[in-house]
């Protein structure tokens, strides 16, 4: 049952354990059980609602940075990226391999407040070499849901 | 004009699908539900669609053997002898054809001639009756019982049979029921059949989807093949609805008359389907094995949901459908359907767009991702208790 019971939470974490349970072919007690020692072992870290921000809030803007950095003897990636991460603007912070180090995807109100965080917050980290603003400009998809169109049903009903 | 006089009264006598009424109400509303369509929701597995591709990139467009693709006969016919575990040579025993659909179309019209009789257990598929009656047959309901599970049993069969019949209809896994033959069901109407000499038209286009153990044919029972016709396709296993193939396998008398009318009515099925076919065969059995478990998991979720807000359903051992009963709403099935469609605009079929013996029912399709099955539920959850307090 385990995997398939995060892949279900993953499709819609609003299902209740007795509905999970029917599903699962279990009891809703050893369901909430499981959901239990994930929550406990950081499996599952969270749950939250899609939303689609610029709906909700038509002056969000999202960007995403890229940032070169250098790790030092005394700060690896690890670290910096800690840094990072730290700042209340920040919404996800990831190691890439290839041409650059770390993405950041910052949040805010428009793009004047987005580009003077980078300049001031995330230039001037020291073990920062060069930053790269790119804004996003509209979302199609969004962790496996369609964000700007309705998937209308093709199927001709009946038989 | 007057056109009446024109067209066959036969055609012309054809009762619509009961089925169709629903929905042409439910199109001209806003944020309809459906639970009514009877098709997968997956798309076909990748593997397949691009092997169309490539055959359309090859630039074979042209006809097929009148019987279809050898190779692809040849992989049904592996197919067959796995699942079935009856040998049908690919030569002559084995039929493509455009869907089960025609596959049916084409059997009874081998088969029946006016004054034959063809048994059609209810609730089933609704096109049996017209096919028949389209061959000149004369159709026999047997009503099935929903305290069976609405499997076909001896006495029932028995009771049907006179001197004219010649023909049993077989539509397991049921749509709309879900209901199956389990092998002890198959072995206690299979004396009855060679008592009576009868054929069987064994319609197993949902085999690959059940949920209590392999599909079971009636072909694989001692004696039987012979006097079989198997139907089975690509629609529903492989989600290949769109695509238009099917096929049968049976005895070679049979298979050639039908391969004989098929030359004429079809030609040959879809080319660039029937290569995308083989590739199925060959190298997507898995995906059916995945889409199967899909529709598993959601049909414990319905099964659940449903018995626990009283609308009581045996557990639905095949096909993608559900059967509950209405009965605790006090509403007759047609009832049921257009008042949840005009307060909670969910889209069911009445059961008795099956047959009669349907009354009583309605059909649920779980072709729908768990959250479509969840908002719907949500719907008639709130219906049923308000029915039921109006009953009270």
């Amino acid at each position: 049952m385990k995997d398939k019971l995060l892949s279900l939470l993953q499709q819609n974490a609003r299902l209740t354990e007795e509905e999970l349970a029917a599903m699962l072919n279990t009891t809703p007690e050893a369901v909430a059980k499981q959901m239990e020692e994930y929550e406990q072992s950081g499996i599952i870290r969270g749950y939250q609602a899609i939303i689609d921000e610029e709906k909700a809030d038509q002056d969000l803007v999202t960007a995403i940075i890229e940032l070169r950095v250098t790790p030092k003897k005394d700060m690896g990636f690890d670290a910096i990226a800690q840094i990072v991460a730290n700042f209340d603007e920040v919404d996800s912070v990831y190691l890439m391999s290839g041409g650059y180090d770390l993405a950041v995807v910052v949040k805010g109100k428009g793009f004047k407040d987005i580009a003077m965080f980078v300049a001031t917050r995330l230039s001037t980290l020291d073990s920062v070499l060069s930053t790269k603003t790119h804004f996003l400009l509209s979302r199609y998809k969004e962790r496996g849901l369609f964000m700007n169109r309705e998937e209308p049903d093709q199927r001709s009903e009946g038989f | 004009m007057d056109y009446e006089k024109y067209l066959s009264p036969v055609a012309n006598g054809l009762k619509p699908s009961g089925i169709r009424r629903f929905f042409d109400i439910a199109a001209e509303m806003d944020h309809v539900i459906s639970l009514g369509v009877g098709e997968p929701d997956f798309k076909t597995p990748w593997a397949i669609r691009q092997e169309a591709v490539r055959t359309l990139e090859k630039g074979q467009t042209w006809y097929t053997a009148n019987a279809g693709l050898l190779p692809l006969r040849q992989e049904i016919a592996r197919y067959l002898k796995n699942a079935v575990g009856v040998e049908y040579h690919p030569k002559d025993e084995i039929l493509v054809s455009v869907g089960g659909s025609e596959a049916i179309d084409l059997c009874v019209r081998a088969l029946v001639q006016p004054g034959d009789e063809v048994l059609i257990p209810q609730p089933s598929f609704v096109c049996y009756d017209p096919i028949v009656q389209l061959a000149g047959g004369t159709p026999v309901i047997i009503q099935t019982k929903a305290e069976n599970q609405f499997r076909l049993t001896p006495q029932e069969l028995e009771e049907k049979i006179t001197p004219s019949t010649k023909l049993l209809v077989l539509p397991y896994p049921n749509n709309p029921t879900g209901g199956v033959m389990k092998k002890e069901d198959l072995e206690a109407i299979a004396p009855v059949i060679e008592k009576h000499d009868l054929l069987v038209l064994s319609d197993e286009i949902y085999s690959e989807l059940t949920y209590s153990g392999k599909h079971v044919s009636i072909a694989s029972l001692p004696g039987m093949a012979q006097r079989t016709v198997v139907i089975n396709g690509f629609s529903k296993s492989f989600a290949m609805t769109g695509w238009r193939l099917g096929y049968a396998a049976g005895p070679a008398p049979i298979i050639g008359l039908m391969v004989k009318i098929h030359q004429y009515a079809i030609m040959s099925a879809p080319t660039m389907s029937q290569y995308a076919a083989v590739e199925a065969l060959k190298s997507c059995m898995s995906s059916v094995e995945e889409m199967r478990q899909e529709y598993n998991l959601r049909r414990r979720y319905l099964v659940d949901a449903l018995n626990k807000m009283g609308l009581s359903c045996f557990e639905p051992e095949g096909a993608f459908y559900v059967f509950p009963s209405i009965q605790s709403t006090g509403l007759t099935s047609e009832e049921f359907c257009e008042k949840l469609l005009q307060k909670e605009r969910v889209a069911v079929v009445p059961g008795n767009a099956f047959g009669e013996c349907g009354e009583g029912h309605v059909r649920i399709s779980y072709s729908y991702s768990i959250n479509h099955l969840k908002e719907a539920l949500k719907r008639i959850q709130r219906f049923v208790r308000q029915c039921q307090e109006e009953t009270l």
